[in-house]
């Protein structure tokens, strides 16, 4: 099957020198991290993480999400979903990938990496967080390859195949609920020292990544022969609109206790996102931003005459994605650190190198995923034609 | 009895698989005590069941805390990041800030105890610099979370850091809720005037605090502060009724930081 990875229009291959070019651009800027340190970046003693764990977190939801084509398919016998299965865990494989490049890009001593196995300490959160996260991406490999692989040879995938599908669901569920134990158990961050955390996380996962797999469908669509469906677009829309309601719901159940409770240590956080704190507020206007453009992507999605309507529905799609990026990729982590235990206020933004390695990391994801597309895409051509 | 030769590998692979599973059960009930407690002490090594320190804020004024912070930074290579030793290489002011590491330092009152203050302080405390350092805790939430037991707690109640270890992850200084942790954002070599040849620098990358001076108190010598302080300071064994610090415990009222947040820190402040 790797074979359909080598063949392709001019337009396949332009996308990939184009990534690879990022991709260069990134590995430029890793180089400089490498020798002279985590200087370069935008964090500091105060704010000890920034971009690259939130990236690390956002994707984590993105991959989770491919949960919500494979339940539905699997456990339900939803057969529509049958053709974008494939899809979903293929771009969880890229997700996750993106989400351990991100981890080795935030570590100060990489080349210590395999300590974490050396010296294996289940009493840390980090710890099971690279066994689920490294469990998921070789689960989604696995079955993906042996599902496309059967399909292929219209023959029927092999029973511990099947095993390893119904592990993957409450797996996809783990990878969420142990990143969000990441931040969740730490006495001294009021920000993040709530239950509600791991849900929030999921609601936040299966609107962005179901939303983004709408895209993706729909690039497919206008770019290839294979068509993953009008049916299986608008189930995947549904998902996305409940996804997104529960999110700002415990969003507010989040607000309410905060401030009811009027609890300074945990006001304050949200204080400094939504109003600034001692003149300090760069993340505000992003805040507002994010939280109205969640609402009315909300309603839009709610709107049964919005949501048929591809383009519409499109656009809606990519206001989810934006606004909950914005949510966790930029406000939820610093946030978590400003102010600091002492009370002082540094604020946190990414220097040009960091957001340059970033872009790479994002580069190498979206390689993967075109890669692995790729090969889906031609297979089912291959078959239905 | 004899054992055939298939049959003592069948027997010896059983046993490792058994030492191994042994192992991992104990890291699960006791995790981060296995390495801490291979250690073992030099024979005039100053012992204690509990390790802990008294700051007596009545008898150290900002001359002495500066000593005091001047004798733990050139004692442990701390870099002085606002300092480099080629001038030219100086940091713009914010970027000091950010790249500052800090083993022992002062802080206002009500950033040393937030939430403690109120406006109608007793007048003394709106200009007290509390010294600041690791606390110790016993109940370390650095440790819970530290991935590699780079950071652990040996059985006196010291806290360490193995920076040979540390993959620089910062987990432990999301942890930490008294900001005790600083990380090696830059080389920190060219920051350090004096290089104390008895103990080491860092590399990049790293994190690295306070650590109650255990290469000091292993050879029966007092904290590099404690030596500094004119008094103000005292480091002692809680476990022994009779140590100087219980004394001073029993005497006086003394407060913690944070202490409710249940990591039961072992500085303990006479105000």
């Amino acid at each position: 099957m790797l074979e359909q990875a080598f063949t392709g229009s001019k337009k396949y291959f332009g996308l990939l020198a184009g990534l690879g070019f990022l991709i260069g651009l990134g590995a430029l800027g890793y180089y400089q991290q490498l020798t002279t340190g985590l200087g370069i970046t935008g964090m500091g003693r105060d704010v000890s993480w920034g971009f690259y764990i939130a990236q690390f977190t956002y994707l984590v939801g993105v991959a989770a999400s491919g949960v919500m084509v494979v339940l539905p398919y699997y456990l339900h016998d939803y057969k529509a979903f049958g053709r974008i299965t494939i899809l979903g865990e293929f771009l969880a494989v890229a997700a996750v990938s993106m989400c351990l490049l991100f981890i080795v890009a935030d570590l100060g001593r990489p080349d210590r990496l395999f300590n974490i196995i050396k010296y294996p300490t289940p009493g840390s959160v980090l710890f099971w967080d690279m066994v689920v996260l490294n469990g998921y991406l070789l689960l989604n490999i696995v079955i993906g390859w042996n599902v496309l692989e059967a399909e292929r040879n219209d023959t029927k995938y092999k029973k511990w195949v099947k095993f390893l599908i119904y592990v993957s669901i409450p797996w996809a569920i783990s990878i969420h609920t142990v990143t969000a134990f990441l931040y969740a158990g730490l006495p001294g961050r009021g920000f993040w020292l709530t239950a509600v955390m791991a849900p929030r996380f999921l609601s936040s996962a299966f609107a962005a990544g179901p939303a983004l797999l709408i895209l993706l469908c729909l690039i497919v669509r206008n770019n290839t022969k294979f068509d993953p469906g009008r049916e299986q677009i608008q189930t995947l829309a549904k998902i996305v609109t409940y996804a997104i309601i529960v999110n700002i719901f415990l969003f507010f159940c989040e607000i309410f206790t905060v401030f009811y409770s009027q609890i300074p240590d945990h006001m304050i956080h949200f204080k400094y996102l939504f109003m600034g704190v001692e003149g300090k507020g760069q993340l505000v206007p992003f805040m507002w931003f994010s939280l109205i453009g969640m609402i009315v992507a909300a309603i839009a999605m709610v709107n049964p005459n919005i949501r048929r309507n591809e383009n519409t529905l499109a656009w809606a799609c990519g206001l989810i994605i934006i606004t909950t990026y914005i949510d966790k990729g930029l406000g939820l982590i610093s946030a978590g650190f400003i102010p600091n235990p002492l009370e002082h206020i540094t604020e946190y933004w990414p220097t040009g190198l960091e957001a340059m390695i970033t872009l790479g990391i994002w580069a190498t994801g979206f390689l993967i995923l075109t890669v692995l597309f790729k090969i889906a895409v031609s297979i089912k051509e291959e078959v239905r034609a | 009895m004899s054992i055939k030769r298939r049959e003592f590998l069948r027997l010896a692979g059983l046993s490792t698989l058994f030492g191994l599973g042994g192992k991992a059960a104990f890291e699960l009930i006791a995790p981060g005590q296995l390495d801490a407690q291979s250690y073992a002490p030099e024979a005039h090594a100053a012992k204690a069941k509990r390790w802990a320190m008294v700051v007596d804020m009545r008898k150290l004024d900002d001359k002495t805390a500066a000593k005091c912070i001047q004798a733990c930074h050139l004692t442990h290579n701390v870099p002085d990041i606002a300092n480099p030793v080629d001038p030219a290489k100086a940091f713009p002011p914010e970027d000091q800030v950010r790249f500052r590491i800090k083993w022992l330092w002062t802080e206002d009152y009500h950033n040393a105890f937030p939430g403690e203050e109120h406006e109608n302080l007793q007048e003394k405390l709106h200009h007290m610099k509390f010294l600041v350092l690791c606390n110790h805790c016993d109940n370390p939430p650095c440790v819970r979370v530290c991935p590699t037991k780079a950071t652990f707690r040996r059985p006196d109640g010291m806290v360490m850091m193995d920076m040979h270890r540390c993959i620089g992850c910062r987990y432990c200084m999301a942890a930490c809720p008294f900001g005790a942790r600083s990380f090696n954002w830059k080389d920190p070599r060219p920051f350090i005037k004096e290089v104390n040849l008895n103990y080491p620098t860092r590399e990049i990358g790293v994190v690295e605090k306070c650590t109650f001076c255990d290469e000091r108190v292993s050879k029966g010598q007092l904290p590099a502060c404690v030596e500094a302080s004119n008094g103000a300071l005292t480091f002692g064994d809680l476990g022994d009724p009779k140590s100087k610090v219980r004394e001073l415990l029993r005497a006086n009222f003394t407060i913690r930081r944070k202490a409710h947040l249940g990591t039961l820190p072992q500085v303990y402040y006479i105000v």
